[in-house]
């Protein structure tokens, strides 16, 4: 009787031991997945997802709350890095409803209130105090963030269009076989 | 000369007899040039004039900017129109930055022609300066500025400069014309470009369905030793740079490498003529030869045409079309480029017009693949073109990749061969570009951070200032207090001592 409790109670505080020291060497700093995901994300917070940030998207993307083409910014081709890194299939061909676009400002219409330079996530924006404002289309993402503080509504937001550099041949056509 | 074999390529109908007898002919001033600032691989020109101006003959346009740019000149004298955006020579039929220019029909160089020069007396370092100036760009179809080639002796070690008169595009007869009726400027062009490039040997490469041109170019070269005129046979892509090194050498260019990785530069014979013209005569590149050929135009002929003459005016001096063609191409059939239409101009990398019958264009339906592997006969490059389309048509390009993709020249040999008239060239080009256009959305991504992370660290800073200022005011303000406090204490003291001293 007595040994038989000696052994159980040695037995459950070496087990307490093991596992007590497990949690300290194997501690998970919240899901390795979700930080991965993140350093995906384009970073700019833009909250074109839905979500407030790049670090909340990442982990509804992680726990499969949201799908792999939540991101509009990053497009297909993000869509398709994260898909396989989920190893999730994905159908892309819907994927790019949204035709990417840019920012730019009326100028007749600027009254230099910084609102949207403030805003903007990528520091895309330059202007000052009563000043006109300018966007620099290259480092313009389409966030909509200006879009939608400027008070007289001078800024509008303008598809990306092809140029003779960036087009490319579509693929042929075949009837199906 | 010993010539070595090269793997696969086709023998197309060369159709080149309709204009290989047509003397060159000056084409008249068209009534408007639309000169496009993008006419080279690289970054497109910077346009110093504005609508209004009058400018002379050969005056600068755009300058070039950055490496690897060109300039444009103004191809004759007259008024700038317009500076906007107008069609592309391009088969996307979008729209270039493009200077418009009337011609004043007087053709005016301004002060007489530029003074001539002695080319052997300069150094070699401002040829490549002065043929960047003059606006030279590959003019074999490339476009690639000839310029940085000529540089390349800073960073290889070169030994021979070939000269690529292999002309295999069917019906192309520009740089045939070129070498018969003015072989020894093409000569004296390929003389300087090897002293620019400081290379001992020449070799000059025509394929023998060209007797005529040979003959010439052995005759204009007689007294050069150095030079060395080598017939090669008649096979499509021989003018294909990686190839024509190869069989003249046997040296095989790495992949994805350059021709300069084995000691040896490429140019064109047009683009030898060019030179010739900038550097003897100080003229930048103005004009071109162009073949107008094909089934459906009238009177088939080589012409010497303005940089910007609307296409329409060439084929309107070649009598106009007898029917509707099939297929308008710019360049040769098998890798040239279907044009939007006839209004665009033509460009320093325009050498044909060609419009095609529909008996000629061979437009058929595509059917399903048989496997039998005469695409993987006929590649110049050594690839299994079949599986490659596979893997495109399936979505996966990486697989594409993997079968050698990034070295397909898009020669279109596998097209030509194939017996169920299968789009692969097509296959290959969208691959590439969606391939590139992935990069391009990728960079962007990685910019969009980088510029993200920096505001961070900007707000953070602004932040971090703002704090410490508040702290210094702080810390200021006490230190007023505690003064304040102090004097009134010594006031107090002071006041306290006198009432006690009275």
């Amino acid at each position: 009787m007595f040994a038989a409790l000696m052994s159980l109670m040695a037995l459950g505080l070496a087990l307490g031991v093991l596992l007590g020291v497990a949690a300290r060497v194997f501690k998970v700093e919240g899901n390795p997945l979700e930080a991965e995901i993140e350093a995906m994300l384009p970073g700019s917070q833009c909250g074109q997802c839905g979500f407030p940030g790049c670090a909340p998207a990442a982990s509804a993307v992680a726990n499969g709350k949201a799908p792999v083409t939540l991101c509009p910014p990053g497009g297909r081709t993000l869509a398709q890095s994260l898909a396989n890194k989920l190893g999730v299939t994905v159908d892309l061909s819907g994927v790019e409803d949204q035709a990417p676009t840019y920012a730019h400002i009326r100028e007749g219409l600027c009254i230099g209130c910084t609102k949207c330079f403030k805003r903007c996530p990528t520091d895309a924006i330059m202007g000052a105090h009563e000043q006109i404002h300018v966007v620099f289309r290259d480092a313009c993402t389409g966030c909509e963030k200006c879009f939608e503080v400027c008070p007289t509504e001078c800024i509008e937001m303008r598809p990306v269009e092809a140029t003779a550099q960036t087009w490319y041949w579509s693929k042929p056509m075949e009837a199906s076989s | 000369m010993k010539l070595f074999r090269i793997k696969g390529g086709v023998h197309p109908d060369g159709n080149k007899g309709r204009t290989a007898h047509a003397a060159i002919e000056d084409l008249p001033l068209p009534a408007l040039l639309h000169i496009p600032l993008q006419q080279h691989i690289g970054s497109p020109a910077a346009p110093v004039v504005r609508r209004g101006d009058q400018v002379l003959k050969g005056q600068l346009l755009a300058h070039s900017q950055g490496m690897i740019s060109a300039p444009v000149h103004a191809p004759t004298s007259g008024r700038i129109v317009g500076v906007g955006n107008y069609p592309a020579h391009h088969p996307s039929g979008l729209s270039v930055h493009t200077i418009t220019l009337q011609p004043d029909g007087a053709d005016n160089w301004g002060e007489g022609e530029p003074p001539r020069t002695d080319p052997f007396t300069l150094a070699p370092e401002e040829i490549a300066t002065r043929v960047a100036a003059a606006g030279i760009v590959g003019m074999g179809g490339a476009t690639f500025p000839s310029a940085v080639k000529l540089n390349l002796r800073t960073r290889y070690s070169l030994d021979t400069l070939v000269i690529n008169g292999a002309e295999c595009e069917p019906y192309l007869t520009c740089d045939d014309r070129l070498m018969r009726e003015q072989g020894v400027a093409v000569i004296d062009g390929i003389r300087i470009m090897a002293y620019a490039l400081g290379v001992g040997r020449i070799v000059i490469g025509i394929e023998n369905n060209k007797p005529e041109a040979q003959a010439a170019m052995r005759a204009a070269a007689k007294e050069f030793p150095e030079i060395e005129v080598a017939g090669l046979p008649a096979r499509y892509p021989m003018g294909s740079e990686k190839h024509l090194v190869q069989t003249l050498t046997g040296v095989e260019t790495p992949a994805r490498g350059l021709t300069a990785d084995i000691g040896v530069v490429v140019h064109n014979v047009a683009t030898a003529y060019a030179v010739h013209d900038a550097l003897r005569y100080g003229r930048p590149l103005l004009s071109r030869v162009v073949t107008v050929s094909g089934g459906a135009v009238r009177l088939p002929k080589n012409l010497r045409v303005l940089i910007g003459t609307p296409v329409e005016d060439l084929i309107s001096y070649c009598g106009g079309l007898s029917e509707s063609p099939a297929r308008l191409i710019s360049g040769g059939p098998m890798m040239g480029q279907p044009l939007p239409g006839t209004r665009v101009p033509v460009i320093k990398g325009s050498n044909g017009v060609l419009a095609l019958t529909e008996r000629e264009a061979a437009n058929e339906e595509s059917m399903p693949c048989i496997r039998c592997a005469s695409c993987v006969k006929a590649c110049p490059c050594g690839l299994v073109p079949l599986e490659m389309a596979n893997y495109i048509r399936s979505g996966d390009l990486e697989g594409a990749v993997g079968y050698g993709l990034m070295d397909c020249i898009s020669c279109g040999s596998c097209a030509f061969v194939c017996p169920s008239n299968i789009r692969l060239v097509q296959f290959f080009n969208y691959a590439k570009g969606e391939l590139t256009a992935r990069q391009r959305a990728e960079h962007q991504q990685n910019e969009t951070r980088r510029l993200a992370e920096a505001r961070t660290i900007r707000l953070e800073r602004q932040e971090q200032a703002k704090r410490e200022a508040m702290a210094r005011r702080k810390k200021a303000q006490a230190e007023a207090k505690k003064a304040k406090e102090q004097a009134e204490k010594a006031r107090d003291a002071a006041q306290q001592s006198v009432r006690t001293g009275s």
